[in-house]
């Protein structure tokens, strides 16, 4: 199939393109890198009359040091944050998962902020997000705001973002020592969307009992889902066998709500959760307790 | 801006200049109007393969871009690697040599694929090769072949490389 027509702006400056934004408002979408928005025109489920180009936005393309977190601009491809070393340094958790989103061809094109803004419940980014307690930056006209992770995902391809708002940068503070951290997936094939992913990210105190723990996970609902209560039941506990696998029982069975699809049931899925969660958190102990010695 | 844009880009070494429409695609472009029909279009959305060409020298689906998006900007296509039919690109000629290919739909976007894979990797696994390979499909093969392919493409490549 073909996109119906459209016309085309490619600002130079963000000024420009909020500009055009607020010209058009409903009419218009942005293209970031298009690898989930032209598939939906080629197949006529986006129809915009007016398509706002970003990609020449150089000033949304960035990864820049903030001395305790990371600022990345909207615009960064999924391809440069799977190699950059100031991420790979102070966001290893970032690193880890880049792999799994889509393949090189699609990561040399897909942007971050792209993928959040589309917030599909099977990627990888918005769970990341989740974990490591981003915040997001969004522009509208001269004015802007913050959006922490959780209120910036409201549900199925569905975010707080109003339409004249461009997603511009996220701030990422960076894993502190003594943080574990691990993501894993089960998906079909490499580069596929997952049937089931879990990021966990744990803090462990000086005596090496968890101060904190954050377990998020894909395509258990309708956007990111963080399973609260199993991350609460790990903070101050000893991370031994039955604490782990508490944990991955009150996520798998209680938190998460997986709809199911064309390769796995939602009784599938939970399973992979339960064995995912386990996985993760042993590694993410063994992680902590290393840096811990160094 | 508008519906029709001009365009100037630079395909396989030569520079085009030419009026498109907005929604004309990169993969139709190429093959529509400049008849570089090597690139193949298979599921235009973005899951085959088919229709990888390198934009900027990195390989990208060419039916999830607008051909107005590559103004400026330089691409090459499967037509790109050989230097005339007798001498094929070393990635060509192991995949004749190594029967890489069956009906051959799949084979340009795995090609342009590829390269820059071996590229980065000059001395890849079969494992690496065959994670490479997870994005693109092909339904004759097994992909057998192909891993063997461009398994021996990494050992022509490097023996041209090394000058040996
Ligand atoms: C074959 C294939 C496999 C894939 N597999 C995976 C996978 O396993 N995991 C995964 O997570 N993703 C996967 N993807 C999706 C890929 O990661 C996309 O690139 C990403 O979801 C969207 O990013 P984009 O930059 O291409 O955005 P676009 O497609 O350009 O835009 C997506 C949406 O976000 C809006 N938007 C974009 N930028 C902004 C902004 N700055 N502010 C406000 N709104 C904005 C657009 O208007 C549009 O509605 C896959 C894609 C393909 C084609
Ligand atoms: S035609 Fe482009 S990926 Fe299938
Ligand atoms: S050789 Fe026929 S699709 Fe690959």
């Amino acid at each position: 199939m073909k996109p119906a027509s459209f016309d085309y702006h490619r600002p130079d400056t963000l000024d420009e393109a909020l500009t055009l934004l607020n010209r058009y408002g409903d009419e218009a979408k942005l293209l970031a890198g298009g690898q989930s928005l032209v598939p939906a025109m080629n197949f006529r489920v986006a129809q915009p009359a007016v398509l706002i180009d970003l990609n020449n936005l150089r000033e949304l393309d960035f990864v820049r040091d903030n001395n305790g977190s990371l600022s990345i601009g909207a615009m960064t491809r999924e391809r440069r944050l799977e190699f950059d070393p100031l991420i790979a340094r102070h966001l290893p958790l970032l690193t880890e998962t880049m792999p799994n989103v889509a393949h090189p061809q699609i990561r040399n094109r897909g942007t971050l902020g792209g993928s959040l803004a589309h917030a599909d419940p099977a990627a990888e980014l918005p769970v990341i997000m989740l974990a490591l307690g981003a915040r997001l930056k969004a522009r509208s006209g001269a004015a802007e705001r913050w959006i922490t992770a959780p209120d910036f995902f409201k549900g199925l391809f569905t975010t707080d973002l109003a339409p004249d708002e461009i997603l511009v940068e996220i701030e990422l503070p960076f894993m502190g020592a003594g943080t574990g951290w691990s993501f894993m997936e089960v998906a079909p094939r490499a580069g596929d969307y997952a049937l089931m992913g879990v990021a966990a990210v744990i803090q462990l105190d000086k005596e090496g009992k968890c101060q904190q723990a954050r377990l998020v996970y894909l395509n258990a609902g309708e956007g990111p889902l963080e399973a609260k209560a199993a991350s609460k039941s790990l903070s101050g506990a000893d991370l031994d066998d039955s604490a782990i696998e508490t944990a991955a029982r009150t996520a798998s069975q209680d938190e998460i709500q997986p709809f199911g699809n064309l390769h796995a049931s939602p009784d599938f899925q939970r399973h992979l959760a339960h064995e995912l969660t386990i996985r993760t958190l042993k590694l993410a102990l063994a992680r902590a307790g290393k840096d811990r010695l160094q | 801006m508008k519906s029709t844009n001009s365009i100037s880009v630079s395909v396989n070494g030569q520079v085009h200049e030419r009026e498109v429409e907005s929604r004309l695609l990169l993969s139709d472009f190429l093959r529509h109007e400049l008849g570089l029909t090597g690139t193949h279009v298979g599921c235009e959305h973005g899951v085959c393969g088919a229709c990888t060409i390198q934009l900027d020298g990195e390989p990208v689906r060419s039916c999830l871009l607008f051909a107005v998006q590559t103004d400026g900007h330089s691409i090459t296509t499967v037509e790109g690697l050989a230097e005339d039919r007798d001498h094929l690109h070393p990635i060509q000629q192991a995949f004749w040599e190594a029967h890489g290919l069956q009906c051959g739909y799949c084979t340009p976007g795995i090609l342009m694929t590829m390269i820059p894979f071996l590229e980065q990797n000059p001395d890849p696994s079969e494992q690496e090769i065959r994670k490479a390979l997870s994005g693109n499909l092909c339904r004759c093969t097994g992909y057998q072949h192909i891993v063997d392919a461009v398994s021996l493409a990494a050992r022509k490549m490097k023996a041209i490389n090394s000058g040996s």
